[in-house]
């Protein structure tokens, strides 16, 4: 609760200063982890952290002793190869997985296993890889369903349109029309999502995320799957999202390049271990991360595993 | 005092039909292994079948002759069913193909009586169903004869399923489509074999529940009998068939005896279906049912 | 196919009014003075239960994606429930029995919509037969359900609300369609609502909505709960003002499966195609039945009839499920586009002339 008790201006402050400061290490060519930049900014609190999180499927290790910790308003990837163990991450995260071992910090409440039917009111919302919309209904009620957990009123107050129904229902649907703009999907908001193309799919699936202006937002793949020109579109549309709503953004990927420029530090994993976390500087010189993400170049071998 | 002998009486009794109940089921699991699709029509295939079979030989066709003519129409009509329900719908959600196979036992049930009538005929199979005793307990000859049939037909499909090459293609089907046609499995031929398999499944357990119930059609109502069945040993298990089959025959008689007095009796409605439910409830997975990983 | 679709939804949705307009009129200005007591008994009452069974059914399995196999129980709840609150409840408005049953349809509904929690798919279809098979059960084991009556027959009490007394043909159509127009205004209040999202939002992807915080377990069974509700209130309408003698046995697998046909055959998750579909269940079998009399004579008995008609239907099943699985009413949609285009072009020029 208090996740979301934070305000939208607070937040966005907090981005600002810790932009500001994440350039000014950058032109001292000495970028400090940002996490510590989000403590100048006044928030010793990380929005998310994973403490030993292992989970194993039918004895095969999945995630052995994640520790991960997601700085207010940071915008940080995970990556690593297919097989990895992002998604399970992820899941474990949202509550789809239960760890072995482990616990979920979100904010100030710590889960051994994240209850996922309360995920949003805890501030949390997520995409998935392989696209998860409400095909049969319009882009609107999609958006509009992602603020079902602030709403009240029952059924029989739905239907009767009590006032306090009606007024939910405003509330929800002018906040939809809002990220519905922000996202440039005026267009074809009155369409069915199942029919769109799937960049545009992409981008439904991450208004509903934030129309409930979440404090955590995981994406899952992001930009798997899309267009060259999509794919700057959406990288564009997520930085925006940290900037102009303070959201605190953890993204997997698989797509090493596009994720240097949009995110301020990048974890890497690499058989369900942490192999690397840092800047995307000091990331990209990472002898583990080269041998094991890029090919293990300097045995000769230039295969690089995108 | 309990009476034992009368229990073990009850208990076997039980369990021979659930023999016949693992008969109908596996009929489903064929199907539903390789293509996905809970085939409801598995009843009015049985009743077509039987009541093939009856007419045929009603109207003074030998035994044997009407055994083969109805074995080679129940092969033609798994084909044809394959080339004109099921492909055109591949692709299409289970739910869908299970709504699909809804209207195919109509056409089937309304076929069969359309052209052969809707009397009820009996069915001779040649066995005399006279109780002998073992060991001072009663055993319907009937029941152990149509038991010993359908047990060696189950034999007979578990034993393909493992030995063979077309076994071991039904099996590659059944784990990853996308894989087997990758590998250059031909999915019609398996899903037309499948058909054909499940025809001759329809066809023995019609004989066999024609010739107890008579063949009418109610007999395509035994299709309720065997869905608990497959809801307890999962629809994609042959072992979960057969166990279940036993499991659910036995449930059935043993409750009918001695639960049934308490409600008045008539309870074999639904007993064997709370029984699954009530099992499945506490494990979801089934008596066999593997616990897939839900990917997200 | 749905962007294409889309333009055009605007328009329909006038001419969609234009047409509840029309037929609200004819239904309640025209027909119960043109019509005959055939046509008002033994078409346009049942029609008017079966549709109203169908959205029931609708709401729970072409909206929120639960199929359910056991209907019929739900009518006959309805129907015996409505018989027992108006024989032991003296001076109880009928009105109240009405919805007394509807309530108690739906808490049934509920307590077998229980294993939807832990069921899905194929499982929970099965779980659903066990409704049908245990209430038919019940009924007719348990002598008190029926007034101690043989085999479990009841016969209808009339029809009365506040003094009024809908009897005959006229009385009864009237009644069942009042009852069928007031049901469906809530229900489609009911959808367009953040409920309707979410059964629509648990059908499409029940681990999205779950992690956007759709509430599963209320969701899950307020379907099931509001769907046998309607399905209840039409098996009051089905056993007292059309049939007026039921037996638990009228309420079999049969009469189940016809109510399942009827969403599939009219367009799962619409209430237009739930109404054209028990119009094309209850016209069907009449016009075959002519149809065949007048091609066949004295061969088309009912035998036949009942036979052709199963064939016919399960074709049509099939045929819809391949072509369109949409149901009729995609193709009645997409017969009238050109034509409300039509219309509405020549009015477009006229006004910028």
């Amino acid at each position: 609760m208090s996740l979301v008790a934070t305000s939208g201006g607070d937040a966005l402050v907090l981005a600002r200063t810790h932009e500001r400061a994440a350039e000014a290490a950058r032109e001292a060519e000495a970028a400090p982890p940002a996490a510590e930049a989000a403590l100048v900014g006044g928030a010793p609190v990380p929005v998310l952290q994973l403490e030993g999180i292992s989970l194993s499927f039918g004895g095969i290790t999945a995630l052995d002793g994640i520790d991960l910790a997601v700085a207010n308003g940071e915008i940080r990837a995970i990556i690593g190869p297919n097989g990895a163990g992002k998604s399970s991450l992820l899941n474990v995260v949202s509550g789809l997985y239960r760890p072995d071992r482990g616990m979920v910090r979100l904010g100030s409440e710590r889960f051994a296993h994240v209850p996922t039917s309360r995920l949003a009111a805890l501030g949390v919302a997520r995409t998935f890889q392989n696209l998860a919309l409400f095909k049969g209904l319009p882009v609107l009620d999609n958006v509009i369903t992602g603020f079902v957990h602030r709403r009240r009123a029952g059924f029989v107050r739905q239907i009767l349109s009590t006032p306090q129904a009606r007024r939910e229902e405003a509330e929800s649907r002018a906040a939809s029309e809002d990220v519905i703009a922000f996202l440039h999907l005026d267009a074809v908001k009155h369409q069915l999502a199942g029919g769109l193309p799937y960049g545009v799919q992409k981008r439904v699936e991450l208004a509903r995320a934030l129309v409930a202006r979440p404090q955590l937002l995981l994406l899952d793949e992001p930009l798997a799957g899309v267009t060259l020109g999509e794919k700057q579109e959406l990288a564009a549309h997520i930085s925006n999202t940290r900037d102009a709503y303070g959201t605190t953004i953890v993204l997997i990927e698989h797509d090493i390049g596009v994720v240097m420029g949009l995110s301020d530090r990048i974890a890497v994993l690499d058989y369900g271990r942490k192999i690397a976390d840092g800047t995307p500087d000091e990331v990209r010189s990472d002898q583990a991360v080269i041998d094991a993400y890029l090919g293990v170049a300097h045995e000769g071998e230039t295969e690089l595993v995108v | 005092m309990f009476d034992y002998q009368f229990f073990i009486e009850v208990l076997v009794g039980g369990l021979l039909s659930g023999v016949m109940y693992s008969l109908v089921a596996i009929g489903f699991v064929l199907i539903y292994k390789t293509s996905g699709v809970l085939n409801f029509a598995q009843g009015a295939m049985l009743l077509f079948a039987a009541l093939t079979f009856v007419s045929l030989v009603e109207r003074g066709v030998p035994f044997w002759l009407a055994l083969s003519a109805t074995l080679v129409i129940m092969v033609v009509l798994g084909i044809t069913v394959e080339r004109t329900v099921l492909r055109p719908l591949v692709n299409q959600s289970p739910m869908t193909l299970f709504m699909a196979t809804l209207g195919l036992s109509y056409i089937i049930e309304g076929a069969a009586q359309l052209l052969w009538g809707t009397q009820v005929h009996g069915l001779d199979l040649g066995i005399d169903d006279v109780p002998f005793e073992v060991g001072g307990v009663l055993i319907s000859q009937f029941d152990l004869f149509a038991a010993a049939i359908a047990g060696t037909l189950v034999t007979t499909f578990a034993l393909f399923f493992r030995y063979t090459r077309t076994g071991l293609a039904f099996r590659a089907v059944a784990d990853d489509q996308f894989a087997a046609l990758a590998v250059g499995l031909r999915l019609p031929r398996v899903w037309a074999a499948v058909w054909t398999a499940a025809g001759i499944v329809a066809l023995v357990a019609g004989l066999l529940w024609g010739a107890r119930l008579g063949v009418q059609f109610s007999l395509s109502l035994v299709v309720l009998k065997a869905l608990p069945v497959l809801v307890l040993g999962g629809f994609d298990s042959v072992a979960g068939a057969i166990v279940g089959g036993l499991l659910i025959g036995a449930i059935e008689k043993l409750a009918e005896v001695y639960v049934g007095p308490l409600f008045g009796g008539g309870i074999v409605a639904w007993a064997a279906y709370v029984v699954a439910l009530g099992f499945l409830l506490v494990r979801p997975s089934g008596l066999f049912g593997q616990k897939l990983v839900e990917r997200v | 196919m749905t962007t294409a679709a889309h333009p055009v939804a605007g328009r329909r949705l006038t001419a969609n009014h234009l047409g509840i307009a029309v037929l609200l009129t004819a239904a309640y200005g025209v027909i119960p003075f043109a019509g005959s007591d055939y046509l008002l008994d033994a078409v346009l009452t049942p029609f008017l239960a079966l549709a109203l069974a169908a959205l029931g059914l609708n709401l729970l399995t072409g909206y929120a994606g639960q199929v359910s196999l056991g209907s019929a129980a739900f009518l006959a709840v309805g129907a015996y429930a409505a018989y027992n609150f108006n024989l032991r409840v003296h001076e109880l408005p009928f009105l109240v029995s009405l919805v007394a049953a509807g309530r108690v349809a739906a808490a049934v509904g509920v307590g077998f919509g229980l294993p939807s929690l832990r069921l899905r798919g194929f499982y929970l279809a099965v779980s659903t037969l066990a409704a049908q098979f245990f209430v038919q059960w019940a009924l007719t084991k348990f002598g008190w359900f029926s007034n101690d009556s043989p085999s479990g027959v009841i016969d209808a009490p009339p029809l009365a609300v506040a003094g009024i007394t809908f009897s005959g043909a006229v009385g009864r159509y009237l009644f069942s369609l009042t009852v069928v127009v007031i049901s469906t205004l809530l229900a489609i209040r009911l959808l367009r609502s953040q409920v309707g999202r979410n059964f629509i939002a648990l059908r499409d992807n029940e681990t999205a909505a779950k992690v956007i915080g759709v509430p599963l377990l209320r969701t899950k069974l307020l379907a099931f709960g509001v769907s046998s509700f309607i399905v209840g209130i039409a098996g009051v309408l089905w056993a007292f003002a059309y049939l007026r003698t039921v037996e638990p046995a009228g309420f079999n697998l049969d009469r189940s499966f016809g109510i399942l046909f009827i969403i599939i055959i009219g367009g799962l998750a619409s209430i237009r195609g739930a109404v054209l579909g028990a119009a094309f269940m209850v016209v069907f079998p009449l016009l075959l039945s002519r149809l065949g009399a007048a091609l066949l004579g004295d061969i088309f008995n009912s035998g036949v009839l009942e036979m052709s008609q199963r064939i016919v239907i399960g074709a049509l099943i099939i045929g819809l499920l391949i072509a369109e699985p949409r149901g009729l009413i995609a193709l009645v949609d997409r017969l009238a586009e050109p034509i409300l285009r039509r219309f509405s072009r020549p009015l477009s020029r006229s006004t910028q002339s």
